[in-house]
C-alpha cells in the first residue's frame, strides 16, 4: 500500500497539486481520474518520486520516500514497476533487451535465468515469441504490452501505469485493463492507474481517487460513482454519448 | 553534472554500453575523418608551394609547414570541430529524443542513475577514441599533402618527404592531443547537457542538437586559444 499525505506540488508560481491525501490499496487496482490537464501525471510522478514535493510525505508500507537518501529510494524504485504513457521503451533494444534490462542492471542471474524471466513476462502479455522485434516495429497495443512486460520484470510490489489505453481502440484497451487488473490480483501488487477513460474506470475501478484542478474531489469505486452526486463528477462521468444515454 | 561520474551501477552494462559507444561515436566517424583529413593536407601543401616564390627558401620548406600546420591546428582542431558537428548533434538528439518520451524517466524509475548511465560511457569513448582519430588524421593529412606535391608537380616526393622529417618535436604531437582530449570532453558533456535537459516535445529536441554543436564549437574555439597559450 502506499500513503499520499497532505501533497502539494507547484511549478513556478503555478500550483499543480493542492494537498492530496490517499491511500492506495494492496492488491487492487487503484484508478487516479479526472480531465486532462488536470494533474493526474503530475500526482504520479510525485508519487515515484520523479518529482519533488513541495509539501507533504509519501509512505511506501509504512516507509517514508520523499525523506530518503538517494541510496535508500533507489532500493525502493527497484520494487517499482511503471508503465509510461507513451511505453517509453529504450529504441535501440529490442523486445527481449528492453525486458531483460532491469535484470541486468540489478540481478546476478545468468543469461539462461533471465531469458527465462523474459519469456514468462512476454507470456503473461500474450507476446510470445516476438523476443526479436525492435520497437519500432511494434503496434501502439503491443508497445504498451511490451512495457507491462519490462515493468513487471523485476516483480515489482508497486505497479505504475500512466494512460495504459491511450491511444487504443476500445477492445485493445480492454485487454489491457484486463491485463493490469490479473497481474495486481496475482501478485498481490499495489497498482495505480491515471485514466480519463469511462470504460476502464467501470471496469477495473476498485479504488478510485477523482482528482479536478490538482484537488482531490471525490473518492470511491466502480459502483459508487455512478451514484455519486457529484456535479464535477458527473460531467466528468456521463461527458460522452454512450454514458450520457446510459443514464 | 557530478551524477555523470559516479561510480557506474553495474560493470558489465557499462561495459557493453562503451562498446556501442566507441561504435556510434569513433568508428563511424572513421570515413569522414579520412576524406577531410586527405583534401586538408592536400591545400595545406599547394598553399604553401605557391606562396613559396622566393629561390633562396627550399623546397624542403612545403613538407615542413605542412606537419607543423596539420599536426598543431588542422587534425587537432578541425577535425574535433568536424566532430562537434557529427557526434554533438547526434549525442544531443538521442538523449533529448530519450528525454521527451520519457525513457530517462523509464531509467530513473528503474533505479538506475541516468545521467550516468547514459553520459559516462560517452564520454570515455570519445576521451579515448577521438585522439585516435586525430593522430589518423595527421597521417592521412601528410599523405594528402604527398600527394598532391606530386601529382601536380609542385615539389619533388624526396624533398616534402625530408620536409616533413625536418626539426620535429614530439611535445607538438602532444600538443595536440592533450588539445584533441579536452575538445572531446567538451563536445560530448556539452550536448549531452543540451539533450538531457530539455523538457517538452520533439521540437525541442532539434532545437537541443543545434545548440549542442554551436556551443561545443564556440568552447573549442575558445579552449583552443587559452591551450595554446598555456602549452606552446
Ligand atoms: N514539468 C512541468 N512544468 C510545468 N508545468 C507542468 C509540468 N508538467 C505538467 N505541468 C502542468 O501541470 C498541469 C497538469 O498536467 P498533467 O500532465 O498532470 O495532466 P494530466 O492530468 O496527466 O493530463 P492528461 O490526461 O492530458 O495526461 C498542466 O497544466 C501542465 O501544464
Ligand atoms: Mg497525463
Amino acid at each position: 500500500m502506499i500513503d499520499a499525505k497532505n501533497i502539494s506540488k507547484s511549478f513556478g508560481d503555478q500550483q499543480i497539486l493542492r494537498n492530496i491525501s490517499f491511500h492506495f490499496e494492496e492488491g487492487k487496482t487503484n484508478l487516479i481520474i479526472g480531465q486532462s490537464g488536470s494533474g493526474k501525471t503530475v500526482l504520479m510522478k510525485c508519487l515515484v518520486g520523479l518529482y519533488d514535493v513541495d509539501e507533504g510525505d509519501i509512505e511506501y508500507d509504512g516507509r517514508s520516500y520523499s525523506k530518503l537518501s538517494f541510496k535508500k529510494k533507489k532500493k525502493i524504485r527497484q520494487e517499482i514497476g511503471m508503465l509510461f504513457q507513451g511505453g517509453a521503451l529504450f529504441d535501440y533494444m529490442t523486445v527481449e533487451e528492453n525486458i531483460m534490462f532491469p535484470l541486468s542492471m540489478f540481478t546476478r542471474e545468468s543469461y539462461e535465468e533471465k531469458l527465462k524471466r523474459v519469456n514468462f513476462c512476454l507470456e503473461r502479455v500474450n507476446l510470445e515469441g516476438q523476443n526479436a522485434l525492435m520497437p519500432s516495429e511494434l503496434s501502439g497495443g503491443m508497445i504498451k504490452r511490451v512495457a507491462i512486460a519490462r515493468a513487471i520484470s523485476l516483480n515489482p510490489k508497486y505497479l505504475f501505469c500512466d494512460e495504459p489505453n491511450s491511444g487504443l481502440d476500445p477492445q485493445t484497451a480492454g485487454v489491457i485493463d484486463e491485463l493490469i487488473s490479473e497481474i495486481t490480483h496475482d501478485f498481490n501488487m499495489t497498482t495505480i492507474v491515471n485514466t480519463h477513460d469511462m470504460n476502464s474506470v467501470l471496469k477495473i475501478g476498485e479504488n478510485i481517487a477523482f482528482i479536478n484542478q490538482g484537488e482531490l474531489w471525490w473518492t470511491g469505486n466502480k459502483i459508487s460513482v455512478l451514484k455519486a452526486d457529484n456535479t464535477v463528477l458527473n460531467d466528468f462521468i456521463f461527458a460522452t454519448e454512450l454514458t450520457k444515454r446510459l443514464k | 553534472m557530478l551524477q555523470v561520474f559516479r561510480k557506474p551501477d553495474k560493470g558489465k552494462m557499462f561495459g557493453k554500453q562503451l562498446m556501442v559507444e566507441f561504435q556510434n561515436l569513433g568508428v563511424d566517424s572513421i570515413g569522414i575523418v579520412a576524406v577531410i583529413s586527405t583534401f586538408m593536407g592536400a591545400v595545406v601543401a599547394i598553399q604553401t608551394a605557391y606562396n613559396i616564390d622566393n629561390p633562396f627558401i627550399p623546397m624542403t620548406m612545403v613538407g615542413f609547414t605542412t606537419r607543423q600546420s596539420v599536426i598543431l591546428e588542422f587534425a587537432p582542431t578541425v577535425i574535433s570541430l568536424i566532430l562537434a558537428g557529427k557526434v554533438g548533434s547526434r549525442i544531443a538528439s538521442e538523449i533529448g529524443t530519450m528525454r521527451v518520451t520519457e525513457q530517462i524517466d523509464a531509467l530513473q524509475i528503474m533505479g538506475v542513475n541516468s545521467a550516468n548511465f547514459l553520459v559516462f560511457p560517452k564520454v570515455i569513448a570519445a576521451v579515448i577514441f577521438n585522439p585516435i582519430l586525430v593522430i589518423f588524421s595527421m597521417f592521412l593529412g601528410l599523405a594528402g599533402g604527398w600527394l598532391a606535391c606530386i601529382s601536380f608537380g609542385l615539389v619533388s616526393s624526396a624533398d616534402y618527404i625530408i620536409g616533413i622529417q625536418s626539426w620535429f618535436e614530439p611535445y607538438t604531437v602532444f600538443y595536440a592531443l592533450i588539445k584533441t582530449i579536452v575538445f572531446a570532453y567538451l563536445i560530448v558533456t556539452i550536448s549531452a547537457y543540451q539533450g538531457y535537459s530539455i523538457s517538452g516535445g520533439s521540437l525541442d529536441v532539434g532545437n537541443a542538437s543545434t545548440k549542442g554543436v554551436v556551443y561545443s564549437s564556440i568552447f573549442i574555439i575558445l579552449f583552443n586559444l587559452i591551450l595554446t597559450q598555456l602549452l606552446l
